[in-house]
């Protein structure tokens, strides 16, 4: 099967059923092996003592509350450019999402910065960028619900998923642009990592299992909204079966 | 093996807890979302309304 063929969205669903059980068997399997690591044989930090297992959870949640707008963005030039209706989809199934894994990173940054900081929160650039993040996604999910016609909504959010797409850069490289209480790029940055390869090895296999996860309730989400959308026009055919009555 | 967490356990804790509340009111939402949208896709098709791509779907060769 081309990949152009999942565009139409019968196929979509056939490809959706298919996959999702494998998908969501490799993110169980990544997820156990990821605790494993984390929880008996990653070390603690040298300077964050066993604080540091929070890492395993917050910096995946991080990269992916960034990932679904990234994704978003891009099912926002498909809804504008070629006024697809999957690409309508894909965008409206990953803002939820996204929503759920940045809200998971505000929390368990607040949780570790606490015992490290000495305060759950801080207007820090880094933290201050990640709530403006969390709370386009909350704007984005309200305004699909106040516009009725799913087609209207679906141009509209796109147009403030292009704009807000600004909000990735700008929390990307707070750290380098602002003092910040943040620590810096640690990961993906020039010159490699500077995390020890014994923490970094568990934080990969966790990223990894976060983002089968992503992958499994991305789809099934999908699914569910071609869903809601063929309920829509079933009901919409037969409101007007009645009026021709 | 590092399983003593120190004297920060209630967060480490606290931050896994609220991981698995994510993950686990995620998984709930797409599982009862796929239920009610089939179910009333079943509703609707059970009073007759079809959708013509549906009908072209089921239609012999």
């Amino acid at each position: 099967m081309a990949l152009i063929d999942l565009a139409n969205p019968t196929r979509f669903l056939a490809f959706a059923e298919r996959a999702l059980p494998w998908l969501a068997g490799a993110a169980a399997a990544a997820f156990a092996a990821g605790l494993y690591l984390a929880w008996f044989v990653a070390p603690d930090d040298y300077q964050q003592g066993a604080t540091v297992k929070i890492m395993f959870v917050h910096v995946p949640a991080a990269w992916l509350g960034m990932a679904a707008w990234a994704l978003m963005s891009l099912a926002a030039l498909g809804t504008l450019v070629w006024r697809h209706p999957l690409a309508d989809v894909a965008a409206r199934s990953a803002a939820p999402i996204g929503a759920a894994f940045t809200f998971l990173c505000l929390v368990t940054g607040a949780l570790w910065g606490r015992p490290m900081w000495g305060a759950y929160w801080v207007w820090d650039a880094r933290l201050t960028s990640m709530l403006v993040l969390f709370l386009m996604y909350l704007g984005l999910l309200a305004l699909w619900r106040a516009v009725e016609d799913p087609a209207r909504a679906g141009r509209l959010v796109a147009v403030l998923t292009l704009v807000g797409a600004i909000n990735l850069p700008i929390i990307k490289f707070s750290v380098d642009w602002w003092n910040t209480l943040h620590q810096p790029a640690s990961v993906f940055r020039l010159g490699g990592p500077t995390i020890d390869p014994s923490l970094l090895w568990p934080l990969m296999v966790m990223a990894l299992a976060f983002t089968l996860l992503f992958a499994v309730v991305q789809l099934a989400a999908m699914r569910n909204e071609i869903l809601r959308r063929r309920v829509r026009a079933l009901r919409i055919m037969q409101a007007q079966a009645a009026q021709r009555a | 093996m590092t399983m003593a967490l120190g004297p920060h356990a209630g967060f480490i804790l606290a931050a896994y807890a609220v991981a698995a509340l994510v993950v686990a009111g995620l998984l709930v939402w797409i599982v009862a979302d796929h239920r009610l949208q089939r179910r009333l896709l079943a509703e609707l098709e059970a009073q007759g309304v079809r959708r013509r791509s549906a009908t072209r779907e089921e239609r012999p060769a």
